[in-house]
């Protein structure tokens, strides 16, 4: 967790706000140090996180998270964190069937896009327990990241489909939080993926962009940071205000700063 | 041991004493500095396997990829577990070097090969890699190449003084003997090291006519055998962690040419929507998995400029590892520009995974050219102002440096600066360097 990164946020992890959806995105840089960050924040605030990882695998997230402050393995084994590790369960799946549905069934699937394994896998997670162990404080699911969803077959309205899904139960039903990492393909006018995230845009009450420098690259400035948030109850100004920093990223910490006013620079 | 004794013949101990590791593999063969220096717990108990070092940034498992200029360009070489894809150039000339230069440095090292192509028989792809410069040889020749310079570079020092500054590319082979090699193009691999090495080749004609009976599943057909052909391989050579492994651990390093090319029955080289649209990226999806969970390294050569469909191939992109770039100027503009004559094309290092860490290290130098030269494929900052004069008075200005007033000049410039590279090119660093004082 990045105590900047909260400090524009307006969090901290003794009060989270909850009932959210959280859309991270990125273009022409790598946004999964926001994935990182709300990753031991939501440990650290005491939340049941459910981790859906289908880029990398546990220990590369475990590794991050010790430098961070948090351990991964422990939060597993004391019930806090269900990770799924979507790389080796795509291995089990493909090439050692099982008789249960496993929450990546789609992959094995001829017409692919059937969510609903994933879903129910989510549900069972983050289910409220019936207050006998430790309470957690609230549900968060963290989706590292949908884009790949996509890459694997499943179709734009699928995915938006299990998000919206998502936010009824998790959000909605049981106060918690919903943060979702997608790339931002640029360029490339990938259509579904654009679906994808304009979609999914639409929904979140919080965006946070990181991109690339419009002019290259600069070894201390690593890019900018968009913060965008769209609070319907709060008066016209402060609706959809936008902000923007510029951030390095360092060993464990991220610093942001003003547009322009890198220390390198001044 | 017929390999080492063939090749250790004349050479002095070190030369030999690599190939006899990749027979043998055992500890006398290793490096201390790695070891004692310990970067990181989670591998010092793989540090014993031959041909690799773990990194100092993140603890990982390393590979070289049989090019030291390139592994230093990728932060120490490829890690264990990742994917590195190359996107062909256009004509498809250069890329088969490096797809060459990281099985043959598998074969000097020991490790396992798996070569899978639909083009070329996988024996006869084997048969064409180029032949290890041991330190002995590698030693002759490069006498041999600095007294055809010798001359010119005693003159021209005073040219190429202010390039020790910049970065080399072309760094460090004594301490890396181990680890990465340098290779000789120009002559093919000993016979024996071949016939010493193990080997699986997978050649999609001869697996493709065997039974079609599969369960429907969007991957295609060719993508399903080869995936299938390499878990078969990692789980009972026990290249997984969780198979125990009755002898000394070893790297499997994978090969696969061509990927995504018509060859392997993708239709996306030419239709921008089709059916198969995820075949490619669901098969690399799998892939990744198997690696990451087993002790191997796989290289790819993608014809990304035949791929209709941009979207494919940054989602390609998002599911490799390292991916690098290779621009031949063949057939382009930039082939007869003065700028680009001392070289063959560009090299893109167009990403860099991140590894258990927030930190990706980009390299500072992003001008990267390569040249093909007699023996050697080489790495070289590509350098665009080469008048002393000129480049300071543009730092000034903050001006990029402009090509129109360095062309009369470039010429003496670069034959300076290529023997300087040749130097540690072939394992002389200390001359490379000192041989510059005046």
């Amino acid at each position: 967790m990045f105590p900047e990164l909260n400090n524009l946020l307006n969090t901290t992890p003794d009060q989270t706000e909850q009932g959210k959806l959280t859309l991270l995105c990125d273009a022409k840089t790598d946004g999964s140090f926001l994935v990182h960050h709300f990753l031991s924040f939501y440990l650290k605030a005491n939340c049941k996180v459910c981790f859906v990882a289908l880029i990398q695998s546990f220990s590369h997230y475990n590794i991050v998270g010790q430098k961070l402050g948090v351990s991964l393995t422990t939060a597993r084994e004391c019930g806090q964190l269900v990770f799924l590790e979507g790389l080796k369960s795509a291995v089990d799946v493909f090439f050692r069937p099982q008789e249960e549905p496993h929450p990546l069934q789609f992959l094995r699937e001829a017409n692919s896009g059937n969510l609903q394994p994933l879903y129910e896998f989510v549900q069972e997670a983050l289910k409220p327990m019936d207050s006998g162990e430790a309470a957690w404080r609230c549900p968060v699911l963290l989706v590292d990241d949908l884009s790949v969803l996509l890459s694997l077959g499943v179709g734009a309205v699928a995915v938006l489909d299990f998000i919206h899904y998502c936010r009824a139960t998790v959000c909605r039903e049981w106060k918690g939080n919903v943060v979702a990492l997608v790339h931002d393909s640029g360029d490339a006018e990938d259509e579904e993926n654009d679906i994808l995230l304009n979609g999914l845009g639409h929904q979140s009450h919080l965006i946070l962009r990181a991109e690339g420098l419009a002019t290259g690259f600069c070894k201390d400035v690593h890019g900018q940071l968009r913060i965008l948030w769209r609070r319907p109850s709060e008066p016209t100004a402060q609706r959809d205000r936008s902000l923007t920093y510029q951030y390095k990223i360092q060993d464990k910490n991220v610093s942001f700063f003003a547009k322009g006013m890198s220390p390198a620079v001044l | 041991m017929a390999a080492a004794a063939t090749c250790s013949t004349g050479t002095r101990s070190t030369g030999s004493v690599v190939v006899a590791a990749s027979r043998n593999s055992v500890t006398s063969f290793q490096r201390r500095g790695p070891r004692a220096s310990g970067t990181d717990s989670g591998c010092s108990r793989l540090v014993s396997i031959a041909g690799t070092r773990p990194s100092v940034r993140n603890g990982q498992l390393l590979v070289s990829t049989g090019l030291p200029a390139l592994d230093q360009l990728l932060g120490g070489g490829l890690a264990v577990g990742t994917v590195l894809l190359i996107e062909e150039d256009k004509y498809n000339i250069y890329s088969p070097l490096l797809f060459k230069y990281f099985l043959a440095e598998g074969i000097v090292t020991g490790h396992t090969l798996l070569v899978a192509s639909a083009k070329e028989d996988p024996a006869d792809i084997l048969q064409e890699l180029p032949a290890p410069l041991l330190d002995d040889n590698c030693k002759k020749e490069c006498d041999e190449d600095i007294y055809n310079h010798k001359t010119e570079s005693n003159i021209k020092m005073k040219i190429a003084w202010r390039y020790q500054l910049l970065p080399k590319m072309e760094a460090r082979p004594v301490s890396s003997s181990r680890f990465g090699h340098y290779y000789d193009v120009s002559k093919r691999i000993p016979q024996e090291l071949i016939e010493a090495s193990k080997w699986h080749g997978f050649f999609l004609p001869e697996k493709i006519s065997s039974t079609l009976n599969l369960e429907p599943c969007s991957l295609s057909h060719s993508y399903i055998k080869l995936l299938q052909f390499i878990q078969n391989i990692i789980y009972e050579e026990g290249f997984d962690g969780s198979n125990p492994q009755k002898k000394q651990k070893n790297i499997l390093r994978i090969g696969i040419q061509n990927l995504g090319s018509p060859l392997w029955g993708d239709d996306i080289c030419w239709t921008e929507n089709c059916d198969s649209n995820h075949s490619l990226t669901k098969f690399l999806y799998m892939l990744r998995g198997l690696l990451r969970s087993s002790l191997s390294a796989c290289i790819i050569t993608v014809p990304t400029h035949l791929i209709q469909n941009k979207a494919i191939i940054a989602r390609v992109t998002n599911l490799s590892d390292t991916v690098v770039g290779l621009e031949s100027f063949i057939g382009s503009e930039k082939e007869t520009n003065p700028l680009y004559k001392d070289y063959h094309g560009l090299i893109h290092i167009r990403q860099i995974p991140q590894l258990n860490n927030l930190i990706y290290d980009v390299s500072d130098v992003k001008d990267l050219a390569f040249k093909l030269k007699r023996k050697l494929f080489t790495i070289e900052v590509f350098l665009r102002a080469t008048s002393d004069a000129f480049l300071k008075q543009k730092e000034r200005l903050h001006l990029p440096p402009d090509l129109s007033d360095t062309v009369s000049r470039s010429s003496k410039q670069d034959l300076a600066e290529s023997t300087k590279l040749l130097g540690p090119g072939c394992g002389m660093t200390a001359r490379g360097k000192k041989h510059l004082d005046f």
